[in-house]
């Protein structure tokens, strides 16, 4: 259909608009609203600005953020960092962030899995299974979030206490001050190990793609999983293997009222998450089920009549048009799921917010302490907001 | 074409297995009976047509063939295959049947020629560079080659559908099965898929056509199946079928079609 020529006629430009000084041209009418709203805006900005400023003034409050250097004096339960009372507010408001990014990170991992099996077990022909997730939807989306987290944390804070600790398998103990675990005496031998690890996982993720691609070529299918298995378990093992093969734990053990040593994940950082990620997976399966639904029946169809396996059908053709009706709302829940952990203060994990309130009540550096709250929710969020748009530029289909 | 063809396989062929061997298939929904007792037999290289009122079980039937719907009593047995619960002898049945749909259902993600060459690719193991060339030269064969680097939405229903009969042909099917290949379009496209579907059938290919385009019936067709209420109701050449029918039920069907054209 490629045309050589070109009829002159299609090649006149646009005529050019003139623009009419009056109220009935539309152009005139644009910059005359745009100019009104940016104007009662900003003056509203600067009466907020100036009142503050003056109210500061009056009461004698300085202003500024050289508190962050002081010395905190706030105990802080459970830390991703070491931490100490005698350490600055900068310090402890590293860890609230650090305990944050903790809760909403394996919240957005967990409620994606969780949500993305309820959500296609509500598509289930099995008629138990698509009823239960059916149930579990409606029930989880219409209780509040709070209602949920305190049901949650008052379950888990009437366990027995440590010394009548729950002992499901030797060495792991649950109880009102949490779950205990064993954990491996760390050292240098574990982190290369863990280092082999994710090298081999790159390692096999490059292989798998170029074997993939060389598939395309040549239409010769290549075994993934040998490659697989030796750079992500023997190598990982040759590793630690040559460097000593340690493997002593530390276990927990009950002295006197608590438990010393392993590791804790504590009631309050299990009740929050427990309630972050039942609570989103609900709303992701819905998402989930949306997804796939948005793709056509007649798509299954003609790939299976093609001969194309259920794997290559969903891998193929359903997932990449799916996806795309997925990720815009997902990005939405995974915003949701960070700035919710901010419930955290109502069953007392100290992230953020929990934090920052503290701070702001022992320094009252009221529009500090709000700001940087502020400041950590905006840059997260607007992170992972950029990490989803990329990811949908990534898998957008080009149609036309 | 005489009715020798009613029964027995191709002429050159006596003894050959049938292409299609459906006895006594029996499928219900729910509670609703809609394949009562459909036997058939399609010889290799026969072209059927099946014809009937809406909801007579025609698609169900050519559906079964390919296992897009389960049939629950009777045998249906492909290219010497019978299907079952085995995987391996669906998957074997699927590789010889192109199937061609009402509503096209290209892949909308994928370019024309990667519509054509995905599953000569993932299932027959080509190399890219060969099911390139074989889906171009299908896509002269339909003549639309032009089109091969532009996606579904660009085109035409008509064209679209010629692709959707152009990729089906890219995993060189024994059996092509249409279901109701033009009701979805608009009648100056009707004729340019139908010009391709005789260009088919000339090639020799085993073809069930879902349609009620009586011209391309009479053109190409060896014998002409009527169904109505999940049975097949009358089988016959085309100018038995449509000249001489012996039943009110295919006698009214005829005047509404014929009335409606």
């Amino acid at each position: 259909m490629s045309q050589t020529t070109i009829d002159p006629r299609l090649m006149r430009a646009p005529p050019k608009r003139k623009l009419r000084l009056s109220w009935a041209d539309e152009r005139i009418r644009g910059v005359v609203w745009q100019v009104l709203v940016v104007g009662i805006v900003g003056t509203i900005v600067w009466w907020l600005w100036s009142n503050t400023v003056h109210n500061l003034e009056v009461r004698k409050i300085a202003t500024g953020f050289g508190f962050l250097t002081r010395e905190a004096g706030l105990p802080v339960a459970e830390s991703v960092i070491e931490y100490s009372p005698t350490d600055t507010y900068l310090r402890a408001l590293t860890v609230g962030l650090l305990n944050t990014l903790k809760v909403a990170v394996v919240g957005i991992v967990l409620s994606t899995i969780l949500g993305t099996v309820i959500g296609i077990a509500r598509l289930s022909r099995n008629w138990l299974v698509a009823k239960l997730s059916a149930i579990y939807v409606e029930v989880i989306r219409d209780l509040p979030l709070l209602l949920q987290l305190l049901f949650w944390y008052t379950i888990l804070q009437s366990l027995p206490g440590p010394r009548q600790a729950m002992q499901p398998v030797p060495g792991v103990f649950l109880s009102n001050r949490g779950l205990k675990l064993p954990w491996l005496d760390w050292q240098d031998a574990h982190s290369l190990a863990l280092l082999a690890l994710l090298l081999g996982a790159v390692v096999t993720w490059f292989y798998r793609r170029q074997a993939l691609a060389k598939r395309i070529l040549d239409g010769q299918p290549r075994r993934i999983w040998p490659v697989a298995l030796g750079a992500m378990g023997a190598l990982p093992v040759l590793v630690w293997a040559a460097l000593g093969a340690p493997w002593t734990a530390d276990w927990p053990e009950l002295r006197g009222f608590n438990f010393r040593g392993g590791v804790t994940v504590s009631p309050e950082f299990f009740a929050l998450l427990l309630g972050l990620v039942l609570y989103t997976a609900g709303f992701i399966a819905e998402i989930v089920r949306a997804g796939i639904l948005a793709v056509p029946q007649g798509q299954w169809e003609a790939a299976q009549a093609l001969g194309l396996h259920p794997g290559q059908v969903l891998r193929q053709i359903v997932l990449p048009q799916a996806l795309r009706v997925i990720i815009p709302p997902m990005t939405s829940q995974y915003l949701n799921i960070t700035k919710n952990s901010s419930l955290a203060v109502a069953i007392g994990y100290q992230d953020i917010v929990s934090i920052a309130n503290t701070t702001l009540n022992q320094t009252g550096q009221a529009i500090e302490g709000i700001a940087i709250i502020m400041l950590v929710y905006l840059t997260i969020s607007l992170s992972i907001s950029l990490f989803m748009n990329w990811y949908n530029a990534r898998i957008a289909l080009v149609e036309r | 074409m005489s009715e020798t063809l009613e029964y027995v396989a191709s002429a050159a062929r006596p003894d050959a297995p049938p292409a299609i061997l459906l006895d006594k298939v029996n499928k219900w929904f729910g509670a609703m009976h809609v394949l009562r007792d459909v036997s058939l037999n399609v010889a290799v290289g026969e072209r059927v047509v099946v014809c009937g009122p809406s909801g007579s079980g025609k698609s169900t039937t050519i559906r079964c063939i390919n296992r897009l719907e389960t049939h629950q009593e009777g045998r249906i047995v492909v290219d010497g295959i019978e299907l079952s619960d085995d995987i391996r002898a669906l998957d074997a049945i699927r590789r010889e049947v192109g199937m061609v749909f009402q509503s096209f259902n290209l892949f909308p993600h994928l370019t024309i020629l990667e519509n054509c060459t995905l599953a000569p690719i993932w299932v027959r193991r080509m190399p890219k560079r060969e099911a390139e060339e074989l889906a171009m030269e299908y896509l002269t064969r339909v003549r639309i080659p032009e089109q091969a680097k532009k996606y579904p939405g660009q085109l035409s229903g008509g064209q679209q559908q010629r692709v959707a009969i152009a990729r089906a042909l890219c995993m060189k099917p024994k059996i092509m099965l249409f279901d109701e290949p033009t009701s979805a379009l608009d009648p100056e496209m009707i004729k340019e898929v139908l010009d391709t579907m005789v260009g088919l059938a000339e090639t020799g290919m085993t073809m069930i056509c879902v349609t009620h385009e009586m011209g391309f019936a009479r053109q190409v067709a060896d014998r002409v199946v009527f169904m109505d209420r999940g049975e097949i109701v009358e089988m016959g050449t085309p100018a038995q079928v449509f000249e001489n029918p012996q039943t009110d039920r295919l006698k009214l069907f005829l005047s509404q079609i014929l009335r409606g054209h």
